[in-house]
Formats: C-alpha cells, structure tokens, sequence
C-alpha cells in the first residue's frame, strides 16, 4: 500500500524497494511481453489493459489468453486460473502470520500486490514474525516497498506492451515470448522427480485430450497427473513433503 | 493464439476478466482471509504439490507441440527449438528475463528467418 504516506516515510520503504530493484529488469521484461501477447493473441486494447491492472498475475494471464481465444468455458478458465495460482495459497498459509494483527481490508490488500518475488524476499528478509508494534510497522513497510518496484515495473512495461503489440508484425511471432516465460516458470516448479512426472503427464494428456471440447483437456491433464502421482507415492511409498525443498 | 490483432472487447470476456482477478485475490490471501486459524483437507495439501506444475505444463505444452489442433508432423518447427533452448537456459542459470532472450535468439531466426 504504497499509496500510504505513513508507510512510505518508514526507512523500511526505502531498503524494501533498493533490495527489489535488482529484480525489476526481469519483471518488466516479462511485463512487456505478457501485454505483446495479449494483444497479440486478439484480445482488445481495453480489455488487455483491464486484464493487467485487474488480474496482475502474470503465468495465469498467459495462462488463460489461449482459452480466452478459444472461447473456453468461464469456469473452466477461472479454473485454470485458480491452478496454476495455487502456489499462493501455499504462500499465504506462510503469510499469515506476519499480517493477521492487521485489519483485514488491510491485510487483503497486501496480499493480492504481493507476487513470487515480493514474497520471496520479504519472507528472507523476515524468517520470523513481528512480535511487537515497531517490527509490525518495519515489516510492513519492507513488503510494501519490495510489490511497489515489481507493481511498478510490472505495470508500466506491460501497459507499455499493449500499446506497442500493433506496432509489431503478427509474423514475427512475438507472442511465442509468453509462452517461453511459461516454460521458465514450469522450470522452476519442476523441483522433484514426482513433480517433473507431473508436468510430463498433464502435458502428454492435454495434447492427447485435445479434442475434448470446451478446452475440458486442460482439466484432464491436471487431473491425470495428480491422481497417477498420488498413486505413485502410494506404490513406492514417497513422501511429496521429504522429496519438497521447500 | 493465432488470430489477427483487430479484437474487440466483449462484455464476456471482461467478466471472465473480473472472475479472474477473484481468483487472483482469493488464492493470495487464501488463508488469511478468515480470522480464525484453519487448514486444508489432506488430499488437498498433497494435491498442492503437484496441481501448479500439472496446470501449466497441460496450457504450454500443447501451445508448442500442436498446431490447429494437431500434434505437428514436422521437426521443421522453431516453437520446439525455442522451448529446448529455453529451458536448457533455464537448468543452466535461472531465471525469466534469460530463458526468454535464449529462447527467442533461437526462435526468431528460424521462424523469421527459414520461416518454421
């Protein structure tokens, strides 16, 4: 909540948002191409700026401009969208103990502003708790000043994306960026033998459920992997959670 | 995604539009948005472990190893090099910005270039 002035004068602000800027290039170059391709994909101008100052979460955007495209069924789309988040339900479990003294408008707005990054470095900053009113007050001032830069950065260079996305020929390909940003995160989840498995199975199943309609392959390909890697464990005797680097 | 770059807004897709920035509230603050402590059903915390990467990989796959609804023929196409090169980038160094320069430089020659 940048936008709060006895946030902002706190030095916490200021380290928050020096400590994040080395990250800022990375975020907004993913921004720029996350706006190329929606415009890209054939969404609107309008509705492309309204996807980035509403949604603000990069991989279930481009997640869900395909099927979009595709006319997918909403809930189908949203619960896609509510997949490939949730690694934020994981975080907020995490989260909930540094924001519960707040009120919780208060604590929801800091939530929804804090991505991956945001999250990552606040929570090395602070392994521990606030324990009393001043760790309370800095605390919130270093999350506030770390999603400020990647909001920021997040904001401009994707709004900038979408206005420059007609500029660039559709032969060039460009949008194939977005996927590429995809394949980055898909990387950087795949930290186990169970989970690598994971993403081969729900792809091999989507492209073989292709012809399912209603893009219900997606949903098949989540679906078939959770339930062949919960039998997995189940044969092999594997714990998800001694296997987990987190 | 291969349709002109003429769209028009439609009152649908802002909703799915709005629904999404929903999900997007409800999956950060997910368990702080209720005041007393709780936790997830069993099956769900395991589920957890591996419905982020599934979601993902079922959405990028098929955008590179399908075209109109085909699993493609050819090895002559620059989406297959790219990703490769993507993320061998990305085992090697990390990072976003990096998989997507090192995935675009081998992209956009062979599909500019030999038009793959």
């Amino acid at each position: 909540m940048f936008f709060l002035s006895s946030i902002r004068r706190l030095p916490e602000f200021r380290q928050g948002a020096r400590d994040m800027s080395s990250v800022a290039l990375g975020t907004g170059a993913w921004g720029l191409m996350t706006g190329v391709a929606m415009v890209k994909a054939g969404m609107s101008v309008f509705e492309s700026i309204a996807m980035t100052l509403l949604v603000y979460a990069g991989s279930s955007q481009l997640a869900a401009i395909p099927l979009l495209i595709a006319g997918a069924p909403a809930w189908v789309i949203l619960a896609t969208g509510f997949c490939v988040n949730l690694r934020f339900v994981v975080f907020s479990l995490h989260l909930r103990p540094y924001l519960m003294h707040m009120p919780r408008w208060r604590r929801m707005t800091h939530g929804f502003l804090t991505a991956d990054m945001s999250y990552a470095f606040f929570t090395r900053q602070y392994s521990q708790p606030p324990a009393n009113a001043a760790e309370q007050r800095a605390q919130e001032a270093y999350l506030t000043g770390n999603y400020a830069v990647v909001w920021g950065s997040w904001m401009v260079m994707s709004l900038l994306g979408v206005l420059l996305a007609n500029l660039i020929p559709q032969s060039w390909g460009l949008g194939f960026a977005g996927v590429l940003c995809l394949v980055a995160v898909v990387c950087s989840m795949a930290t186990t033998r169970l989970r690598i498995l994971a993403a081969f199975i729900a792809g091999a199943t989507a492209v073989a459920a292709y012809a399912l309609p209603l893009k219900l392959n997606i949903v098949a390909g989540i679906g078939v992997a959770v339930l062949l890697c919960f039998w997995l464990e189940k044969q092999f005797g594997l714990d998800p959670d001694a296997e987990d680097d987190r | 995604m291969s349709v002109g770059s003429s769209g028009t807004t439609d009152s649908w897709t802002l909703a799915v539009i709005v629904g999404l920035a929903c999900v997007t509230v409800l999956t950060r603050c997910f368990f702080f948005i209720l005041d007393r402590p709780w936790g997830l059903p069993d099956w769900a915390h395991r589920a957890l472990h591996y419905a982020p990467v599934a979601a993902l990989a079922a959405v990028i796959i098929p955008e590179i190893v399908m075209t109109q609804g085909h699993l493609i023929s050819t090895w002559q196409d620059a989406r297959l090099y790219g990703a490769a090169a993507g993320a061998a980038y990305y085992f090697r160094r990390r990072g976003v910005l990096g998989t997507m320069m090192a995935g675009m430089a081998v992209y956009l020659p062979l599909h500019v270039g030999l038009g793959w």
